[in-house]
């Protein structure tokens, strides 16, 4: 046990203040920074977490570096997106008819419960109560796995991390490798601890901890009736639907059962077939570092003799329509969820995944969040300060999102409408992190550097421009000093160097 | 209101409705910078190396060799392989016709060896082989629940990028896009091969004959 987790309760879903109930919030959930500092003291999660993601840091640059038109992919898959969500009433359309006409049938969903009651009335229209799923963010996001459990449906998640996140009876750390807080130790003892079926002697080999899995659940997939899937692409033009995976349970659960039901939030499309000639680029590589992830399955409604007889697509709004009306803010829907800003964030690194207390972790949770739940909550309202706004986020996102610019966007909505609480003292301090004293926190405040020129006489910026307005009048933004954060985060390699030395 | 429309709804006073070519008129202008293909030369050696960095197992063969190399790879993974419906006779005349299972139902797979089959189409620069489970491929799960996979790609079915590659794709039918074996990160970010996928793949890439 890393005994990170503040509260070892699943999630609820808990009513949140806007358009009905959301995303879960965690229960017991603190704010961002007192989450943060239990994580910063735990050595182990930060070695796991260090370690990991330093890996594939450098990983993803040689995977990006390999392409020398990675920025046009990146500006495409912007235009791509953005064209899309100013469409979005046309393509959501156009899908809809697409699926229908292959033999689907598509259900619309405003919210979580909305969301949940149509798949668990699917579910319990085949007579079933267990199903198998496939990783899927969205699913998370709305607690469907204990919605199900409430029905008395058993909901098996079949990618290993979720595996080893579901038998810990944890929470996910990280978009693509949720327990990425978890070593190899910790693994197999989750394994003989809670796999019934686990072998004796087992040994932390992670050869020997995915043959485990392997056997535990090749019996699920071979009789499993019905299957639950997320999506990462839906093609409008075509009506079809894509999953990339690795381990190949993303297959079996599209292939094998008999009813299969996906869950999208409705900013997944693409206009056209082709357009996945850019995200079948740019994904792979930003986010598990490789030229292609091993399996990519592309299915379009029902096909006679080959898959599920039964499709069902449910269409996710669930609070992105509210970030959609935010002109700001909406260049979140654009994530592809690579989860490489997160692989890249300093404050991620030092906090952990659970310490964000939503499924969405990292630089994009601290974006994402916020405008799906609303700022109604603590955690929420100290979410868009969990950043040091270096601006390494944006530059490694390949759809190009400003997550920085976003950020200080939802600081200021946060100060004119969350609850109060001390925000003076941000994430980062509270988190003990390197970037505790104020000069080399305000080296990081990249808008505030864009602003150099309102520097009061003291040094201090007295009054930022728009929508930050409210955040200056209360306090007073230290002054951006010459060097860059990316500067001193290179110099000091992420930190670890300066901490080192003191 | 129902869900639908109240979902359309609020989407529409944020973004409004455009008729369709206007829609398509604001398509047709994204940026569209960057590169057809990587790599113009060397596609197939190009191919092979990327198929191996996977480590999966390539071998080159002219299409004399073929029935051969099937034979000698099946027989050494003892038990029955299953064959698609549609896969031409001649791959598999040399291979012992015992341990063939010609288009086996679902549930008789997890008792097999592996899988041979084709397949659509491939991409050279990401090592990628793509089935749409169409004629010599057979259905999804064949090539899926046995640990073994053969696949024979045809020297003029690769692709040198992405962006070809999907051009000869009918999106309409199931697609798979298998790139090295089942494969997993998720403990400590090492990659282990094999997880629910077949755990070995291998391909034979026929030259000349093809084109
Ligand atoms: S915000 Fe960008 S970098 Fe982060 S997960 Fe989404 S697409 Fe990837």
């Amino acid at each position: 046990m890393t005994g990170t987790t503040p509260d070892r309760a699943t999630s609820h879903r808990a009513t949140s203040h806007h358009e009905g109930p959301a995303m879960p919030t965690y229960v017991g959930m603190p704010s961002f920074p007192s989450a943060a500092r239990a994580a910063v003291a735990d050595t182990r999660l930060r070695g796991n977490l260090a370690h990991a993601t330093s890996t594939i840091r450098g990983r993803r640059a040689e995977a990006v570096a390999e392409l020398d038109d990675w920025a046009a992919l990146r500006e495409s898959g912007k235009q791509i997106k953005d064209h899309v969500l100013a469409n979005l009433g046309h393509y959501l359309r156009m899908l809809e008819e697409r699926v229908t006409a292959a033999g689907g049938t598509v259900h619309w969903a405003r919210d979580a419960d909305e969301a949940n009651r149509i798949v668990i009335g699917l579910v319990k229209a085949t007579g079933e109560t267990e199903v198998v799923k496939v990783k899927s963010m969205a699913t998370q996001e709305i607690g469907l796995n204990e919605a199900l459990a409430e029905q008395g449906v058993t909901a098996y998640e079949t990618d290993l991390a979720e595996l080893i996140v579901q038998l810990g009876d944890d929470r996910p750390s990280h978009i693509l490798v949720p327990a990425i807080h978890r070593n190899r130790s910790d693994i197999r003892d989750i394994f003989l601890r809670s796999m019934p079926d686990a072998p004796e002697g087992l040994s932390d080999s992670p050869a020997e901890l995915a043959e485990a899995s392997r056997r535990h659940l090749r019996a699920k997939f071979l009789s499993a009736k019905v299957a639950v899937s997320g999506v990462n692409f839906a093609v409008a033009d075509t009506g079809t639907l894509v999953v990339l995976e690795s381990e190949g349970n993303g297959r079996m659960c599209l292939t094998l059962p008999e009813t299969l039901i996906s869950v999208m939030g409705v900013e997944k499309l693409v206009p056209s077939w082709r357009d996945l000639e850019v995200f079948l680029q740019s994904l792979p590589r930003s986010s598990t570092a490789e030229r292609m992830n091993p399996y990519t399955s592309a299915w379009t409604g029902v096909t006679p003799g080959d898959g599920p007889g039964e499709f069902h697509l449910v269409l996710l709004d669930n609070g992105r329509t509210a970030t959609l009306a935010d002109e700001v803010g909406r260049q979140a829907l654009r994530c592809i969820r690579c989860s490489a800003c997160l692989n890249v964030c300093p404050v991620y690194a030092r906090a952990g995944g659970h310490a964000y207390g939503s499924p969405y972790p990292g630089p994009i949770g601290a974006i994402l969040s916020p405008q799906i739940r609303g700022i109604g909550s603590e955690v929420d309202a100290s979410l868009p300060f969990a950043s040091s706004l270096c601006g390494a986020c944006y530059e490694v996102c390949p759809v190009a999102i400003d997550i920085p610019e976003v950020l200080v966007h939802l600081r200021a909505r946060a100060v004119e409408s969350g609850p109060r609480h001390p925000l003076e003292r941000t994430a980062m301090n509270a988190a003990g992190w390197t970037l505790r004293s104020p000069t080399r926190l305000a080296l990081a405040q990249r808008a505030a550097s864009a602003s150099r020129r309102l520097v009061g006489r003291r040094g201090r910026i007295r009054r930022l421009p728009g929508p930050l307005k409210a955040w200056t009048d209360t306090r007073d933004a230290p002054v951006p000093p010459p060097e860059s954060f990316r500067a001193w985060w290179a110099r000091t390699d992420g930190g670890r160097t300066e901490e080192r030395d003191k | 209101m129902n869900a639908r429309e109240e979902i359309l709804g609020r989407i529409e006073r944020v973004a409004p409705r455009r008729d369709a070519a206007e829609v398509a008129a604001s398509y047709d202008r994204i940026a569209r910078d960057y590169l057809r293909r990587h790599h113009d030369d060397g596609v197939l050696d190009l191919f092979a190396e990327r198929v191996a960095d996977y480590r999966a197992m390539v071998r080159r063969v002219t299409p004399d060799e073929l029935p051969g190399a099937v034979a000698e790879l099946l027989a050494a993974r003892p038990g029955v392989h299953a064959v698609p419906d549609g896969l031409p006779a001649g791959w598999i005349a040399a291979a012992d016709a015992a341990a063939l299972a010609h288009a086996p139902a679902v549930a008789d797979l997890d008792g097999m060896a592996g899988a041979v089959t084709g397949c659509t189409a491939a991409i050279a620069e990401t090592g990628t082989i793509v089935l749409d489970h169409g004629p010599a491929q057979g259905p999804r799960a064949l090539s899926l629940v046995p640990d073994y996979h053969l696949i024979v790609v045809r020297a003029g079915q690769v692709a040198p990028d992405v962006p070809e590659a999907l051009e000869r794709l009918d999106a309409r039918r199931p697609l798979t896009f298998v790139s090295g074996p089942s494969a997993t990160s998720d403990i400590e970010l090492s990659r282990v091969e094999g997880v629910h996928g077949p755990r070995t793949l291998e391909v034979l890439l026929v030259e000349d004959g093809g084109r």
